[in-house]
């Protein structure tokens, strides 16, 4: 459970003033991303990560609270049975399509 | 100010690094056994690591002034041989008896597999057995939140386990809460791409408190800052934090916690 009193001792404008720049500057990086993918050779749109993100994109544009924490979720799999074996050491960063 | 790096992995750092952490006040650091990046080819590798954990590191530690506690456990990424992790496990109740060596760690999931699992039972029973603190280490990204699901579970079919025995490693958003609601302490892994930076850590701790919980960079062989506990100090100093709450969450936390192992000797 978040904590009761929640709340950062920063005002809005000093909050503003400290972080604005460096994530205009992450937005950006975003929106050059998805550009790149664009002009790659085999341009598909079906990609497991890349549903993922463009969701994650609806989750910042919906005004409500706790993004981080549904952006996680979003990128998270959600199942809850130990596999049989692990398939490799690394990780993804999204959950692959369930093909059924 | 004075800071407790908890999670670190110095042998894949320069003496360079406990310089400058020595600099930025580091005055004690807590080492869990880990993957090194490859595998170990026997279990001999793996006596030879803890050899270095428990005698090499602290004099190197020592140079700086900086104490040096280290973690014992086969981590959960050479966990899938059960053959091999079970041959490592059995020379770890002598490294136990070191007298600086803290407890069970980092143990946990990484592929959330039945064979991970199976061994991170058995590193908490020889926990239970040993009345060892233990430290988790909880998988990245995707995997993160039904491995914390999985760990607390095990942790608590286990009687003899105290959850405010236990610290679970790497929490981020989506998993401090049931972390802190199920009684166990949260540790925050300052860690560039996979992890959480200290802006988020601090937003954390605004939005989680400051019960039950450190921060750590566990820094490694990996793109890393070993610097980020101080730096994290710093992100809260600039929001307006007191010196008292960033004392608690870098140095008072982990202290009590620690302190739990009577080896654990730092003073304030
Ligand atoms: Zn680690």
């Amino acid at each position: 459970m978040p904590h009761p009193d929640a709340s950062c001792p920063m005002t809005y404008e000093q909050a503003i003033e400290a972080y604005f720049m460096e994530h205009r500057a992450k937005l950006i990086d975003v929106a050059a991303f998805l550009d790149r993918l664009e002009r790659t050779s085999e341009n598909k749109s079906d990609d497991f990560r890349m549903i993922a993100f463009r969701s994650a994109l609806e989750v910042l544009g919906d005004g409500e609270p706790d993004r981080a924490r549904r952006l996680l979720e979003l990128f998270s799999d959600f199942s809850t049975e130990p596999i049989d074996t692990a398939p490799m050491k690394g990780a993804l960063g999204a959950m692959p399509l369930d093909p059924s | 100010m004075l800071y407790i790096d908890p999670h670190i992995h110095m042998v894949s750092r320069t003496t360079d690094d406990y310089q400058r952490m020595a600099l930025a006040g580091c005055v004690a650091i807590t080492e869990p056994a880990f993957w090194a990046g490859f595998d170990r080819s026997s279990p001999q590798g793996f006596f030879d690591y803890f050899r270095q954990l428990t005698e090499f590191e602290p004099k190197r530690a020592a140079n700086y002034g900086i104490q040096h506690y280290t973690w014992m456990c086969i981590n959960p990424k050479e966990a899938e041989d059960i053959g091999l992790a079970r041959e490592v496990m059995s020379f770890i109740p002598d490294f136990l008896k070191l007298p600086t060596v803290l407890g069970i760690g980092e143990i946990g999931l990484n592929k959330n597999s039945k064979n991970e699992l199976i061994i991170f039972e058995e590193h908490v029973a020889l926990a239970a057995h040993h009345e060892q603190l233990i430290l988790v280490h909880t998988p990245h990204l995707e995997d993160k939140r039904k491995g914390t699901l999985l760990i607390m579970d095990a942790l608590a079919n286990n009687p003899a386990i105290e959850p405010g025995r236990v610290l679970i490693d790497h929490v981020e958003e989506h998993t401090v809460g049931m972390v802190l609601d199920r009684g166990f302490w949260a540790g925050m892994t300052l860690y560039p791409e996979t992890k959480c930076t200290p802006q988020r850590a601090a937003d954390i701790i605004e939005t989680f408190g400051h019960e039950r919980i450190w921060i750590n960079s566990a820094g490694d062989w990996g793109p890393c800052d070993p610097l980020s506990v101080p730096k994290t100090q710093l992100e809260m100093k600039r929001r307006g934090h007191t010196p008292e709450t960033i004392s608690k969450i870098s140095f008072g936390n982990p202290r009590n916690f620690l302190s739990q192992c009577s080896k654990f000797n730092v003073d304030g």
